[in-house]
């Protein structure tokens, strides 16, 4: 990968609390201008990582470097990173462009010019006419746009995001994840979003950092974490896979790519124990040999063509290329 | 029909015992206060005597002065010290536990009654108390301070011991509620840690801090035994112009001194008020 001088970049980093490790050691490079997902399950140390790049957590080891330079111990207002907090953080006794003009006003710009540079932000992320609201009147989309509005007046080169959609509803959350993705293309700077949610951070990712037990476990594209899973972790985390044990050796195995066959053909027999409908396919759940959890993704019409029911006996098969080995 | 019945009944109780014990109270205090008396009678009469009287006589202007600079300085002093104790609390302990163990700390004065709290200043501020003897010990004063003891100074210092309490566990209450992602975020946009407090923890504290003071403001305005102890019957105010109209068995003339006193404690705190929505708080 092409390495700019606008990087962000962790040297060995590591977050100890007493004895309990919270980020062992963690090296990893951030290119400049590209959307990072940090994955990982609840205490995986994706979090603890983000408020230690934001500098609300200070580093036991190592060193954060922006653009080139060593930002492990500066103020977070120093670094040139902006955080958006989880539960957006807006002060709720400010309006919406008080809250937004917060960091101006620290500076000792005078009110009318720090109140028209909020102004002009709270345009860009369509909150203009919300302005004098106070943020208890307006709903979970429209504070995480002013939160948004908040963290990008400080024009920082790193937005960090922790958790941002968690709060907000189902259909919300499609749609601010779209509008997450265009204002990071829009404004060229790097957006590095905590989630646990991993079809959030396939659908947004440039590159996916996947985390677990204090380390990263893969990071790397989305398509490439996807579908080139290092471990039986990644393979299980980023779901749509199933794990195989065959001849000694583990594989992954598409869900999609798991079909049920004729029985005389290559593949493993395995007992039917519940099927879901969910719409365009039906997952069929499987138990094969060796406790072997599986699950098979079969097109709606191709289950309906030849149903089976719990407790059927079935053969599952697979094409040989579509076996990924993992890393023990 | 029926269910309005019920909503009625069920809030008679509380309207009967507030009807009985705080109504009806005052309502005869207010027609007292119109009554006349003589040296060894009271008699029932609609004048204004009481009144005229009250805000006639310079005495009594300069006592209720001398209510409102005691309630001025407790109150200034109360806030400063229940705001820091309250901080220090809420932002500076981190663990839980000994939160909770240094707040009960702060109660324990509480333990004892408010006289015995107040007399056990007399031995230590006396003219061969603790503090004079110390102070002259260290060189500081060559004769024992005469102003230590029976004086405006030991009367506040015994509002302030009294009543601080009463600002810590408002302001205390109020800041732990803050979210302290709120203050992160604050970091996050440059303020430094003084612009935090004044521009996000004392906005945010308000309500706690309109609490405590009413509670500070009503319990100084309507003391007498402290005043009387502290100043050693030197000074007094308003509770005291009270408890002795009533030694006096002058009623009308105490309880017209009570409503004047009821009028501008109330006055006092709708101006407090005027400020702070506390409604949302409670």
């Amino acid at each position: 990968m092409l390495r700019s001088s606008l990087d962000l970049e962790l040297v060995s980093v590591t977050k100890r609390y007493g004895d309990a490790v919270a980020v062992d050691n963690v090296t990893h490079l951030f290119p400049a201008g590209s959307y990072v997902c940090l994955l990982g399950p609840s205490g995986c140390g994706k979090t603890t990582t983000l408020r230690m790049i934001a500098g609300h957590e200070t580093v036991t080891d190592g060193a954060i470097l922006l653009s080139g330079r060593d930002i492990s111990h500066l103020p977070p207002a120093k670094r040139g990173t902006a955080m958006m907090f989880q539960s957006y953080a807006l002060f709720p006794h400010m309006s919406v462009r008080d809250n937004v003009a917060f960091s101006l006003k620290m500076k000792g710009e005078d009110a009318a010019s720090r109140n028209r540079k909020a102004g002009e932000m709270l345009e860009l992320v369509g909150m203009g006419h919300l302005a004098a609201r106070l943020p208890a009147q307006l709903s979970g989309g429209q504070q995480q746009r002013a939160a948004l509005a908040r963290a990008l007046i400080t024009r920082p080169q790193v937005l960090l995001l922790d958790e941002p959609l968690s709060a907000l509803d189902p259909f919300l959350r499609l749609r601010v994840r779209g509008e997450l993705k265009k204002l990071q293309r829009e404004l060229g700077i790097s957006f590095i979003h905590v989630t646990h949610g991993q079809d959030e951070a396939l659908a947004l990712a440039d590159q996916v950092v996947l985390m677990n037990n204090a380390v990263i476990e893969q990071a790397g594209t989305a398509r490439d974490v996807f579908l080139k899973p290092r471990t039986e972790f990644v393979a299980r985390f980023m779901g749509g896979h199933n794990v195989l044990s065959l001849e000694g050796k583990r594989y992954s195995l598409r869900t999609d790519r798991t079909r049920i066959v004729a029985p005389h053909e290559g593949g493993m027999n395995a007992a039917v124990t519940t099927s879901e409908f969910l719409g365009t396919h039906v997952a069929v759940n499987a138990i094969g040999a060796g406790d072997t959890e599986l699950t098979a993704m079969i097109p709606e019409e191709l289950f309906t063509a030849a149903p089976v029911e719990p407790g059927q006996s079935i053969r599952v098969g697979w094409h040989p290329a579509d076996l990924h080995p993992l890393n023990q | 029909m029926r269910t309005n019945f019920r909503s009625w009944m069920l809030a008679l109780p509380l309207t009967v015992v507030l009807a009985l014990f705080l109504l009806l109270p005052m309502v005869m205090i207010f027609v007292v206060s119109f009554w006349g008396a003589t040296e060894f009678s009271i008699y029932p009469a609609f004048q204004f005597d009481n009144y005229s009287y009250l805000f006639g006589s310079s005495v009594v202007w300069s006592v209720f002065a001398s209510t409102l600079m005691y309630t001025i300085v407790t109150w200034v002093v109360t806030l400063v010290v229940g705001f820091t104790v309250a901080y220090f609390l809420a932002f500076h302990i981190r663990d839980t536990t000994t939160q909770m163990g240094l707040f009960l700390l702060c109660t324990i004065p509480f333990w004892t009654s408010n006289i015995i709290r107040m007399i056990s200043w007399v031995p230590f501020l006396g003219r061969n108390g603790l503090a004079n003897q110390a102070l002259m010990g260290m060189g500081i004063t060559d004769e024992p301070l005469e102003w230590l003891l029976f004086s405006d100074f030991s009367v506040i210092l015994a509002f302030v011991h009294l009543y601080t309490l009463f600002m810590v566990v408002p302001i205390f209450n109020t800041m732990v509620r803050i979210d302290r992602s709120l203050i992160e975020a604050a970091r996050d946009n440059g303020a430094s840690g003084f612009q935090i407090l004044t521009n996000v923890i004392i906005p945010l504290t308000k309500p706690g801090i309109m609490i405590g003071s009413i509670f500070v403001v009503a319990l100084v305005m309507g003391d007498f035994i402290t005043v009387r102890f502290m100043s050693g019957s030197q000074s007094a105010n308003v509770g005291r112009l009270i408890s002795n109209d009533i030694g006096l068995l002058q009623y009308p003339s105490a309880a017209a001194t009570s409503v004047v006193l009821l009028v501008t404690v109330m006055i006092v705190i709708s101006i407090m008020l005027r400020f702070v929505n506390i409604r949302k708080e409670l």
